[in-house]
């Protein structure tokens, strides 16, 4: 059928189903088309636009083979009370079949506090573990052999600090940082937009990111020096074209700051990562994933003239939406993160953290965690969504959503330009308010029934309080508290004394990298909200300009 | 000049979770209401001596920390040494079930776990506003 | 208890609620207002406007610091739209003024300007009053800054703050020609970004075409609010200010004027309420309507005719 007679056949089958719809109108809120065909994919050029697998502009992959070759790397998030108790679920699930780490920090250690500080009351080992200096890393990854496993780390403001925390922690069981293999999440201009966990104003810490760039780029080479993160954008109530477009404006400033500091952009840009949230509709999370790849690539080879095809890639984490999960009838959740397990594997993933069913009431327990691995295990032994390199390609709808996506974030990225860069959008509001927007129009959706959550605002059931949920022992505070008193004592304080104070005077000084001085520092037991304090002192507190 | 409700929406700890905590806050504007939002990583200390500047009807805590049963109660105690007893203490977020009678001994009124609509909080606040 | 009284013993609470009776005109307002008022008249008052986004919120917040350092005490007013549709209104300001929380020697009051025009809200002057009263050295106005409108806040205010950003683009003719002649003091923020130069020339330029400041020739202060530049330099600006207009009789001129015509705004509402009052115990008002409404009287006639007999 050539295209002149599939436009008829096309306005036929719409004027047919226009008379019929007006007698059962179809449901609201449907966003895409009623149906695709080859009209919507004209101008498409497969070399062009596809290419591939491996190859630019990487739309259908980053690698040749994909899945054929080695599955994604399954690694659960997990961290929680004390470094102890941690090092344990680390085991736990490296022996269950867990491929690589991902620490979670309490909410002090992510803000640069100490467990003994008074705005660390009651937050102590809740949402992740409390670490408060080398020798809680220690026992961290203790018995755990980090010159094989891969270990990621989802820490911000003073991820610097903490990746110095590793190195001295390997270093000390004799693997040198040459070898270390991970990620630090180190996205400081999320944490602005949306997650909140930000210390210094954006200069230092723009600094801060680009010293680690080029310290691991000569010493720890394997390392991803960031994870750009669409995550916590998405969880915030973006969508989905919001979440790659404002998280790839962020990786432009990135690539802009290190650049301005002097790093040529190949040096730097292979190491770059990315983190998507994989959410409720399977399909548009598929296209998002290709598009993202398509729109990063050229960025990279065209804006910034990256040389090196590992430049040009975007290599993604994803993490199944925490946000779509429900306190109501939480076995279901299991149903949901399947699906968004199904799109993250399509969509062409380097590693997935699926959440567990528990997680909209606590933390999540063993058996719960089980399961959601075991979710990953299925789709990647049984499913078979995994033996064909981007099996979704070639879908009239799949391509046409992946062009909107592309289309919608290109938009945003411009407009963000214009304004000056994501730092200026950002400290403008005009991510935050964007992101709002979006959040605010979903809830109403839902809450006029325009939206269906199972559970929530459709076939709810009558629930008895659920049981077995995980409780952090109240008493880790107290017990973090009694290991830093013990710790000031026993440490060479002078030792400690005199590398803050050449942190100190290095913070003042833009042209020295600090990774090496605070390498430094952390190998005296200086704590976590010591060496933070001092950079406090001299960088001075990000004061958030919330819009409403 | 009829009496306007004013609502503080506050975010304790170092939770930097504030989707929840926005998205009331448009819906409360949206019902009439007056409302300030303190922002994140609010002390109890900085909560209660906002609330009293703002002479609020309702004070609205979100945290998703798991460390509300530490802040909640600090919080309403403050409130209460500061001489407002009037207020409407209610709080939302990631909290177990087990915990919400603890809480409401301790002062808080009302306790909204995730998936409550925005008009189920309204009509709370309109039921019981002093 | 009673509010003004308290008020007048130190307690915070007492203030806040003193605010809250008078704004939502409770039945204790006026004879709070009648106490406080004989312990009025000391606070400097000082309205901050421009147009949205200048950064008026982190402005205050950092003169309210300076302020703090030279240990004056501070009390703060920041206004916020209210919504037309619902009545609700997201008071947003404070958020930026979090540090001061705290500090026993500031206290910040939102309000919503719940249908008042011209940038501030309705009770923003009694407000102001009860602050003066409670003993603060200092008290910041920020409008709602809505551009053009704010003229309001000289009425109100000893000393008006422009604050101006540069990028606004092609509407800082319409915001400078609202706001150019109220300015005693202006402040260019964010004098880190792009096109300060120009906007700063700008703005010389036309200060030196207004015929009205000859004889306080308002200064222009660079400032980068969030870093906290400038703000010393910027609070010198303003003390200047506040000498040159104690000295020519302008600050006397200005309050004599602003008593005037609150006392005049109080007989408009105390006469108007009267008037309404009595039409309604006449019972025929309606009626008077319907006839205006057929055409068979005229509203002129009809109205003079109210006045004679009520006003008698």
């Amino acid at each position: 059928m050539d295209n002149e007679s599939l436009k008829l056949k096309v306005a036929e089958y719409t004027a047919k189903v226009e008379k019929a719809s007006a007698k059962f109108p179809e449901r609201k809120n449907l966003e895409y088309n009623r149906l695709y065909t080859p009209l919507d994919l004209e101008g498409q050029d497969y070399e062009r636009d596809l290419g591939l697998p491996g190859s630019y502009p990487f739309t259908r992959g980053v690698q040749p083979t994909m899945y054929r070759g080695r599955f994604w790397t399954m690694r659960m998030y997990a961290g929680f009370s004390t470094a102890e108790e941690s090092n344990k679920r680390y085991r736990y699930l490296l022996e269950s079949g867990g491929t690589g780490l991902s620490c979670a920090f309490d909410l002090p250690t992510q803000i640069g506090y100490d467990s003994d500080d008074i705005i660390s009351e009651g937050e102590v080992g809740k949402v992740g573990v409390a670490i408060d200096s080398l020798a809680d890393m220690e026992i961290l990854f203790d018995q755990i052999d980090l010159g094989k496993v891969s270990t990621s780390m989802t820490i911000n403001a003073p991820a610097s600090v903490l990746l110095a925390m590793y190195i001295a922690v390997a270093e000390k069981n004799g693997i040198g940082p040459e070898k270390l293999n991970g990620t630090i999440q180190n996205d400081i201009l999320k944490e602005y937009a949306a997650r909140g966990t930000y210390i210094f104003p954006p200069k230092p810490s723009m600094r801060l990111i680009t010293n680690i760039f080029e310290y691991c780029s000569k010493n720890v080479p394997n390392w991803n020096t960031i994870s750009i993160s669409g995550y916590h954008i998405r969880e915030a109530g973006s969508t989905a074209a919001q979440e790659i477009a404002f998280t790839i404006a962020d990786g432009i400033a990135y690539c802009e700051a290190a650049i301005k500091a002097g790093l040529d952009v190949d040096a730097f840009a292979g190491r770059l990562s990315f983190f998507w949230n994989a959410h409720n509709n399977v399909l548009e999370e598929v296209a998002k994933f290709r598009a993202s790849r398509r729109v990063w690539a050229k960025i990279m080879k065209e804006r910034f003239g990256a040389k090196n095809p590992k430049s040009w890639m975007l290599r993604v984490h994803t993490q199944t939406a925490g946000s779509m999960l429900t306190a109501q009838q939480p076995d279901n959740n299991v149903v949901r993160v399947a699906l968004q397990t199904a799109a993250a594997v399509m969509g062409g993933t380097q590693s997935l953290h699926t959440n567990s069913k528990d997680e909209a009431l606590a933390l999540p327990t063993e058996a719960s965690v089980r399961v959601a691995l075991r979710t990953q295990q299925i789709v990647a032994y049984e499913s078979g969504l995994a033996d064909v390199v981007d099996p979704l390609a070639g879908s009239y709808y799949v391509e046409a959503m992946t062009n909107q996506i592309e289309a919608e974030a290109l938009k945003y990225i411009q407009k963000i330009d214009d304004i000056g860069g994501a730092v200026v959008a950002i400290e403008e509001g005009y991510i935050q308010r964007e992101i709002q927007d979006s959040a605010y129009k979903w809830q109403k959706e839902v809450e006029n029934n325009d939206r269906v959550i199972v559970g929530v605002n459709k076939f709810q059931i009558e629930e008895k309080p659920v049981e077995g949920l995980l409780r952090v022992d109240a008493s880790v505070g107290e017990l973090q508290k009694k290991k830093l008193a013990d710790l000031r004592a026993k440490r060479d304080n002078a030792a400690v004394t005199a590398a803050l104070a050449k942190l100190e005077a290095a913070c003042g000084d833009d042209s020295i990298n600090l990774m090496p001085i605070i390498l430094e520092a952390v190998k005296t037991y200086a704590t976590l909200g010591e060496i933070c304090g001092v950079m406090r002192k001299v960088f001075g507190e990000y004061q958030a300009h919330a819009t409403l | 000049m009829e009496k306007r409700v004013r609502v503080l929406v506050a975010k304790p700890g170092l939770d930097g979770h504030d989707r929840g905590a926005k998205v009331v806050a448009r819906a409360l504007r949206d019902a009439g209401f007056e409302v300030i939002y303190t922002g994140l990583r609010q002390t109890p200390e900085q909560i209660a001596e906002a609330a009293l500047q703002e002479d609020v009807n309702v004070i609205a805590l979100s945290l998703l920390s798991g460390a509300h049963n530490h802040l909640f109660p600090r919080i309403v105690e403050l409130i209460h040494e500061k001489g407002m007893t009037d207020v409407l203490i209610i709080g939302g977020g990631v909290i177990p079930d087990a915990d919400i009678p603890v809480l409401k001994t301790a002062g808080i009124s009302e306790v909204f776990t995730p998936g409550t609509s925005t008009t189920t909080i309204i009509d709370y606040i309109k039921e019981n506003v002093k | 208890m009673n509010i003004a009284d308290e008020l007048l013993k130190g307690s915070r609470l007492a203030l806040s609620r003193a605010i809250t009776a008078v704004e939502n005109e409770y039945d204790n307002a006026v004879s709070i207002m009648q106490t406080l008022y004989s312990h009025t008249g000391n606070a400097h008052i000082i309205g901050i406007t421009g147009p949205p986004g200048a950064g008026k919120s982190t402005l205050t917040d950092k003169l309210a610091k300076e302020y703090r350092r030279q240990g004056k005490t501070v009390g703060i007013i920041a206004i916020d739209p209210t919504s037309p549709f619902s009545g609700g209104a997201i008071l947003g300001d404070r958020i930026r003024m979090n540090e001061l929380t705290l500090d026993q020697g500031v206290f910040i009051r939102s309000m919503g300007t719940r249908g008042s025009l011209g940038g501030l809200s309705r009770k923003t002057s009694e407000a102001i009053k009860i602050l003066d009263a409670f003993g603060f050295d200092v008290v910041l106005v920020e409008t709602v800054g809505v551009g053009q409108s704010e003229v309001d806040i000289v009425k109100t205010a000893d000393t008006t703050l422009v604050v101006l950003v540069p990028g606004l683009g092609d509407d800082i003719q319409a915001i400078k020609a609202g706001i150019l002649e109220i300015g005693d003091v202006f402040a260019i923020n964010k004098a880190d970004h792009e096109g300060v130069d120009r906007l700063h020339t700008e703005l010389e330029m036309m200060l030196d075409l207004n015929q009205d400041k000859i004889e306080w020739r308002p200064p222009i202060q660079r400032v980068i609010a969030n870093r906290g530049e400038g703000i010393n330099e910027l609070a010198e600006a303003i003390e200047k200010q506040i000498v040159h207009s104690k000295e020519s009789g302008q600050f006397v001129n200005r309050r004599t004027n602003r008593t005037k015509s609150e006392l005049l705004a109080m007989l408009d509402e105390q006469v108007g309420r009267y008037v309404r009052k009595q039409l309604l115990a006449y019972g025929k008002f309606d009626e008077l309507v319907i006839s205006v409404e057929k055409r068979e009287k005229n509203p002129y006639a009809v109205v003079d005719g109210i006045m004679t007999t009520i006003l008698r």
